[in-house]
């Protein structure tokens, strides 16, 4: 195991992070709290609770839960993206680096980035609306395997992308919907019979539901359903992206 | 060869374009020489480079560096081998020094900051560690990218085309470089375009065209080789043996019998042609057409050196 490598790595990505702290972390805190303090605050007292929580409270989760997928993909897409549009992949390409390894480095570099700004927005969260926490250990899981899970989706969009539109495509066009149809700002429950059936073919959806039920114990779909769609979304990354190394796709010739 | 640092046995690389880069390439390059390649564009240098370090996959062959398959030993060949690509490719916000102790850890090697300030030092670029790359000049970029591939103390360095677009200075200083690393037993494989680089530093000299390893020879005795011309004489009449008077010109009369092919120096102060042509009249013989060539390996350079311009 090439330790020094994932070292130089993670780090390197991180300070690619912490060059530029405004746009990395305080933008992203900031657009994610005036979520919950418009529809929180102003919205919020003028629409009932949801199974006894607050509007504002409940749509925490969904938010930081959106703010994690779109930070991970964005994350983990440019981390591999860059040097492939720089030509300084050349370097990793040459150095004595298992693919399990740059996928420690790039990966486990995005997935804390998200990590902190999910805490970050947790924390902010607190000023403004009653939360609360019920299986904080299960809270900390989710929060955890989503940011991994979308950061090797970023990775994999990165190796694929082949210019700056595909990278921000996937994002814009794929992501953000089903994150905004996934349940963040409503319970399922309230959805015509249709679109209920319809939601459930959203990935999103067993994401939300489950960080959500990890806050308040109320849920869309079953827990051990999203406990299962989570790990199973991590699977087919890892399987997609280690045939991405294993064949060379679109990173060597 | 007993001490090759790297074998290459029979390396061909197929593009997915069907493009064949390279066909059949066979070559060891000793510990701690110099080697020149030398070859056109698209001839398939940097493709040979690239395939030794790992950024392209052979499609058939065998490589070992130190004695380590590059593919199922990949980790510790890898680690004994430096790259210089072609391409200025640098990160632009990154500072020297972070950049060069990225490319040790990478390398799997702890970090050494001794090692690196002596890197950085014998490439004039100490005081600019602390600048961000994208503020340095094209050459300094071209430092940044040596003392990357310098920095976790590889026994091979690759050089893609060192001096490409690189000013006299730097030029004379990079060559200053190479002889000391030669010096301190690191092997060196560089690509060029210019003869007189190779000529300049190199211990053996690699001519690839066309995917194929034209040549491999040593420096002198390539060099002796291309300093031959020939004068080619169409005679008038057959000619079965060489008359008395011409023996001592180191003719060679054709098979035929209807030509001479007479071969000189042509960086020796005399090419004793007019004593030839004067001679052949006293003999007798008469010819209906002279022309002079440049032997093959000089056809060779010439028309790489044309490609290359």
């Amino acid at each position: 195991m090439n330790v020094e490598a994932i070292k130089a790595i993670y780090r390197f990505e991180m300070a690619r992070t912490f060059r530029t702290p405004l746009q990395s972390l305080i933008s992203p805190v900031i657009s994610t709290s005036l979520y919950f303090v418009v529809f929180g605050a102003a919205i919020g007292s003028r629409i009932t609770e949801i199974e006894g929580v607050s509007y504002g409270a409940f749509i925490l989760p969904g938010l930081i839960m959106l703010m994690i997928l779109t930070q991970s993909v964005a994350n983990g897409s440019f981390g591999i993206y860059f040097p492939k549009f720089l030509g300084t992949i050349y370097e990793l390409l040459s150095a004595p680096v298992s693919s399990f390894e740059t996928v420690v480095g790039y990966v486990g570099a995005a997935a804390t980035k998200s990590l902190i700004l999910g805490i970050l927005v947790l924390v902010t969260a607190w000023f403004f609306v009653p939360i609360r926490i019920d299986h904080p250990v299960w809270m900390l899981a989710f929060l955890v395997l989503t940011a991994i899970t979308f950061s090797l989706v970023g990775f994999i969009i990165g190796i694929w992308a082949k210019g700056m539109e595909q990278l921000q495509t996937v994002p814009l066009l794929i992501i953000t919907p089903l994150t905004f149809l996934g349940g963040t700002f409503y319970s399922l429950s309230v959805l015509p019979p249709f679109w209920q059936a319809v939601s459930l073919f959203n990935p999103v959806v067993y994401l939300i539901s489950g960080f959500r039920w990890a806050f308040y114990g109320i849920a869309d779909v079953d827990i051990s359903i999203s406990v299962a769609a989570t790990l199973g979304f991590l699977a087919i990354c890892l399987a997609i992206v280690s045939w991405m190394f294993r064949t060379g796709y679109r990173l060597k010739s | 060869m007993p001490d090759a640092v790297i074998a290459i046995d029979d390396l061909s690389k197929t593009y997915a374009s069907g493009f064949e880069a390279l066909k059949h390439v066979s070559l060891e390059i000793e510990r701690g020489e110099i080697l020149a390649l030398l070859g056109p564009n698209g001839a398939g240098k940097t493709t040979l480079i690239s395939i030794v370090c790992g950024i392209v996959t052979p499609s058939d062959g065998t490589v070992t560096v130190g004695g380590h398959d590059i593919v199922r030993d990949y980790r510790e060949s890898r680690k004994m081998i430096g790259l210089v690509p072609q391409e200025l490719t640098t990160d632009a916000f990154e500072t020297v020094w972070a950049t060069v102790s990225h490319s040790r850890g990478l390398f799997g090697k702890k970090p050494d900051p001794g090692h690196l300030e002596k890197v950085l030092r014998e490439l004039s670029l100490w005081d600019k560690k602390d600048s961000k790359i994208m503020q340095l000049s094209g050459g300094m970029k071209r430092r940044v990218m040596i003392a990357k591939a310098l920095s976790h103390e590889p026994e091979v360095l690759f050089l893609d085309e060192p001096t490409a677009g690189v000013d006299v200075e730097l030029r004379k200083d990079m060559w200053a470089m190479i002889r000391r690393l030669r010096a301190a037993g690191t092997t060196i494989i560089l690509t060029t375009h210019y003869i007189a680089e190779a000529e300049e530093m190199a211990d053996r000299i690699g001519i690839i065209q066309h995917g194929e390893l034209v040549l491999v020879e040593d420096k002198a005795e390539l060099m002796r080789k291309l300093g031959k011309k020939q004068l080619t004489l169409t005679l008038q009449e057959r000619l079965d043996t060489l008359p008395e008077l011409l023996q001592p010109y180191a003719l060679e009369l054709a098979p035929d019998g209807e030509s001479l092919v007479y071969t000189y120096d042509a960086q020796g102060e005399r090419s004793g042609i007019s004593g030839l042509l004067a001679d052949l009249g006293s003999a007798g013989v008469r010819f209906r057409d002279l022309r002079t060539s440049e032997s093959s390996l000089e056809d060779i350079f010439v028309s790489l050196v044309r490609d290359a311009s």
